[in-house]
């Protein structure tokens, strides 16, 4: 039935984890929707036709007797509550709240939006990102990097437009802008977060099939705001991925990689 | 008394004594009466209400016809404009001053000032039993307030760099790191908006609370006075601190202070300036006017209909009490909604659970608002009319715009939906068919009283029926398009994102959705061409109209109609003396069907 629906509302494919919850939420709201709406209209051409002057000449001074609206806008009520402790709350909950463990192997990516386009860092082999301080942004440290920082001897150098996870894998963003705000979206993973310059949001999702995905900018930023349409996230198995990244570690890596 | 009497009795108003005939600029251009300024507010905001309607034509041929030169004003645009309009297309820099320029026209220029300032400049006064505004020369300056913002934000398209291009919303940074100074001139018309309808909102709350009619008591007033009364609470409450962040962006703009941008900008205009600000501070203070905004757009229309539905159901409205009550939790709550406009802004639990439950909560009293207009049909003896076709049509249409707001409201499913086109149709259900409708059915309504003469009922249901079908055409495929993730502001119309121009890839929009984009911008013009007749009409009855042959041709029971027609300088011949409710249609024992306010 939901699959039908889901159709029926032009969801488009859907490739992540949560995002099953998020089109489950859509389509249950939607339900809700139509069932009023239809009930509405239904009443509302049967009043006009019954009611017309040629067929009621004499109006009633008391109208509708019985309480029955009532009922139907408590019910309203109800089911909007349910929809939101049931679903809404705790979903939300989940997902800036339940980030996953280190013993999900979760990749984590670094991302710092400008126009138009995605700048995408990878922690390197400790796992963990250069320190950034924001003081230091100047046009020769256009990321403004803490120079010492030991964590930050292994970053792979910036990517442009590209992102490469591995399927079935949790993924960690931090998502920042270097500029103005962008959002970053991408529609197959149901994955949709603003980035605003000076602020480091994290989010994460988990793609659950392979393949090659729209990054879509979806906030206003500025005359190319359309053109910011290049950014592609590669969903690849965890073999073509490991090879990617190894591929990339190496420093002067680009030729022939196969070592194994 | 009934109507037709008011001409035989000598002019012995209250203020007979100031009414003098006055010079022409005293009595048409710098009036201090009620009326003349609701209608010099109502000419002026349809035709910017005209205006920011030709801009999205434009838009919609850039978005179904990207990178093509504009038929028809194509030309004009490259000649009057320069660079960004080259060779008649539009540019993205241009787009996105129409786009920033399209919302703040309708909403600051077009349907704040009609609904709330020309409808309740003429009715309110009327309805309540009033000779005048509290404040005449308040209100005179409130409409020159407004005229003056509206000739700032025009002239911005003809200064260097073009209007502002950030969007109505006018984010920080992008709205401080633009170069035009298009932005700096949209500040200062927000801020002469601002100030225009803070003049306005405390003259409606003196009025209402203070100017009332002998025995006029809360619970007489017709409900569109309540619905103008909240909408005047919802505007001087929930304006000022936009017109304090509007300076304090002003400042960002033209004093290099840095209040809503951080350290640490990559931006070459605003690097060496930045640092500390934040740019989501701007993004509450906007959403903090932004969402009573909406009521503010919405209320009068539900009050116009209100009024329309009583007098051609011949019948009270069901529920009076509970549409009073509820337009008054609207207007707390709409308060404590703002930041559902912000789910995306990395909002940690605690917010999006208070934000999502306000926002259910505010969606009751608004389905209870619909409910008990729906349940007024009920048991009437209904005449379908112009203004009462118009004022259905609003039921089904907000109905459509408020049930929409439902997956926005709940953050798990406005992931999906943010920034798409589904947005878009949903609250311009809201504001279009919805409010606009209302307005309509308004103009129609109140024409013979403030003219004498009726628009045609031809020719205005011709406009109904061809405004009703290509609204729907024109924004029922846009939730279509968004489910499927066409996001909004795109000059190209999401080209860029379409499946054919980027093979191999998933989740790209498909040829139908692309192609949706044609359907509608057509459905755009004709909804143009079917606002003509509405024109013509609108000037033609002015001279060739048929004339009303009573004060009260409508046979309406409310307190404006029992003024002259049109009615004086001072409205009322004698003060209205109040025995009864606004609505009482219908009351069993008497003879004819209505019993106006005055008759005990």
């Amino acid at each position: 039935m939901n699959e039908k629906m889901s159709q029926l509302l032009n969801l488009p494919v859907l490739a992540s984890k949560h995002g099953a919850d998020v089109d489950k939420l859509i389509i249950y709201v939607h339900y809700l929707m139509i069932v009023l709406f239809i009930g509405w209209i239904l009443y509302f051409l049967y009043a006009l036709l019954r009611f017309r002057k040629a067929a009621n000449p004499k109006a009633d001074y008391v109208g509708i007797r019985g309480h029955l609206s009532n009922y139907i806008e408590l019910a309203v009520a109800l089911v909007e509550g349910v929809l939101l402790v049931g679903f809404a709350v705790p979903l939300w909950g989940k997902a800036v709240d339940q980030f996953p463990k280190a013993d999900e192997h979760p990749t984590e990516i670094r991302i710092i939006a400008q126009q138009f386009g995605w700048n995408v860092f990878y922690p390197g082999a400790d796992g963990k990102f250069g320190a950034r301080d924001l003081h230091l942004v100047s046009n020769e440290n256009k990321w403004g990097l803490v120079k010492d920082d030991a964590a930050g001897k292994d970053d792979l150098p910036a990517l442009y437009n590209e992102i490469h996870v591995p399927v079935d894998k949790p993924v960690i963003v931090t998502l920042t802008s270097m500029d103005v705000i962008h959002s970053f979206k991408i529609i197959a993973m149901r994955v949709t977060q603003d980035a605003i310059p000076g602020l480091a949001i994290p989010l994460h999702f988990t793609p659950t099939k392979t393949g090659i995905y729209q990054i879509n900018c979806a906030q206003l930023c500025g005359n190319g705001h359309s053109t910011m349409a290049s950014g592609r996230l590669y969903v690849d198995s965890q073999e073509n991925y490991d090879k990617w990244l190894a591929s990339k570690s190496k420093p002067g890596a680009g030729g022939a990689t196969s070592f194994e | 008394m009934s109507n037709a009497t008011s001409h035989a009795v000598p002019h012995a108003g209250v203020h007979a004594d100031h009414h003098e005939e006055l010079g022409f600029f005293r009595k048409y251009v710098f009036s201090t009466d009620h009326k003349v300024i609701g209608i010099q507010y109502g000419i002026t905001s349809l035709i910017f209400l005209f205006i920011g309607f030709s801009l999205m034509m434009m838009m919609r041929w850039s978005i179904a016809y990207p990178g093509k030169a504009v038929p028809l004003v194509g030309p004009l645009l490259e000649k009057v404009l320069g660079d960004v309009a080259a060779k008649g297309v539009i540019s993205g820099d241009l787009y996105n001053s129409f786009g920033a320029m399209h919302g703040t026209i309708m909403i600051f220029l077009g349907i704040v000032p009609l609904a709330f300032a020309a409808f309740g400049n003429f009715v309110v006064p009327l309805q309540i039993g009033a000779p005048d505004m509290a404040f005449p020369r308040i209100n005179m300056a409130s409409y020159q307030a407004y005229f003056v913002g509206g000739i700032v934000m025009l002239v911005s398209f003809f200064v260097p760099g073009g209007a502002a291009q950030a969007g109505w919303t006018s984010y920080s940074p992008l709205a401080t790191s633009i170069p035009t100074q298009g932005q700096t001139y949209w500040l200062i018309g927000m801020v002469l908006l601002i100030t225009s309808s803070l003049l306005g909102a405390v003259n409606f709350l003196a009025t209402i609370i203070q100017l009332r009619a002998p025995g006029m008591t809360w619970m007489r007033l017709p409900f569109f006075v309540w619905a103008q009364f909240v909408t005047g609470f919802l505007l001087l409450l929930a304006f000022p601190p936009l017109e304090a962040a509007g300076i304090m962006q002003l400042m960002d703009k033209v004093a290099h202070t840095s209040f809503f941008l951080p350290t640490g900008l990559q931006l070459t205009s605003l690097g060496h300036i930045s640092g500390g600000g934040s740019p989501l501070l701007w993004q509450h203070l906007f959403w903090f006017l932004g969402h009573p905004e909406v009521y503010v757009l919405i209320l009068p229309a539900m009050g116009i209909v209100c009024e329309i539905i009583a007098n051609n159901t011949r019948k009270p409205i069901w529920g009076y009490k509970s549409l009073v009550y509820s337009s008054l939790v609207i207007g707390f709550v709409s308060f404590i909604v703002w930041a559902h406009h912000m789910y995306m802004t990395g909002m940690g639990m605690k917010i999006s659970t208070f934000f999502q439950t306000t926002t259910m909560i505010i969606s009751i009293p608004s389905v209870i608002i619909l409910t008990c207009l729906f349940l007024s049909l009920w048991g009437g003896s209904i005449r379908f009319n112009t203004p009462m076709l118009f004022a259905l049509a609003f039921l089904p249409m907000f109905g459509i715009g408020g049930l929409t707001g439902l997956p926005l409201g709940f953050n798990y499913s406005d992931i999906h939906l943010h920034d798409t086109y589904y947005v878009i149709a949903h609250f311009h259900y809201v504001v279009a068919p919805g409010t606009i409708f209302g307005l309509f059915a308004g103009i129609y309504y109140w024409y013979p009283k403030m003219t004498g003469r009726f628009m045609s009922e031809f020719w205005g249901k011709v406009h109904f029926a061809t405004s009703f079908v290509f609204m729907n055409l024109v924004f029922q495929p846009m939730f279509a398009q968004g489910m499927a993730g066409m996001l909004r502001r795109m000059v190209d119309g999401g080209a860029n994102y379409a499946t054919a121009n980027t093979p191999g890839t998933t989740g790209g929009l498909s040829d139908t959705m692309i192609h949706t984009n044609q359907t509608i911008s057509m459905a755009a013009w004709c909804l143009a061409l079917a606002q003509v007749p509405f024109i013509i009409n609108f000037f033609l009855s002015i001279k060739r109209g048929k004339k009303v042959e009573s004060d009260n041709p409508w046979q309406a029971t409310t307190l404006e109609w029992q003024t002259p027609t049109p009615p004086p300088h001072g409205n009322f011949v004698k003060t209205p003396i109040v025995h009864r409710g606004p609505y009482e249609y219908s009351v069993p024992g008497r003879s004819k069907d209505f019993t106006p306010q005055t008759e005990a």
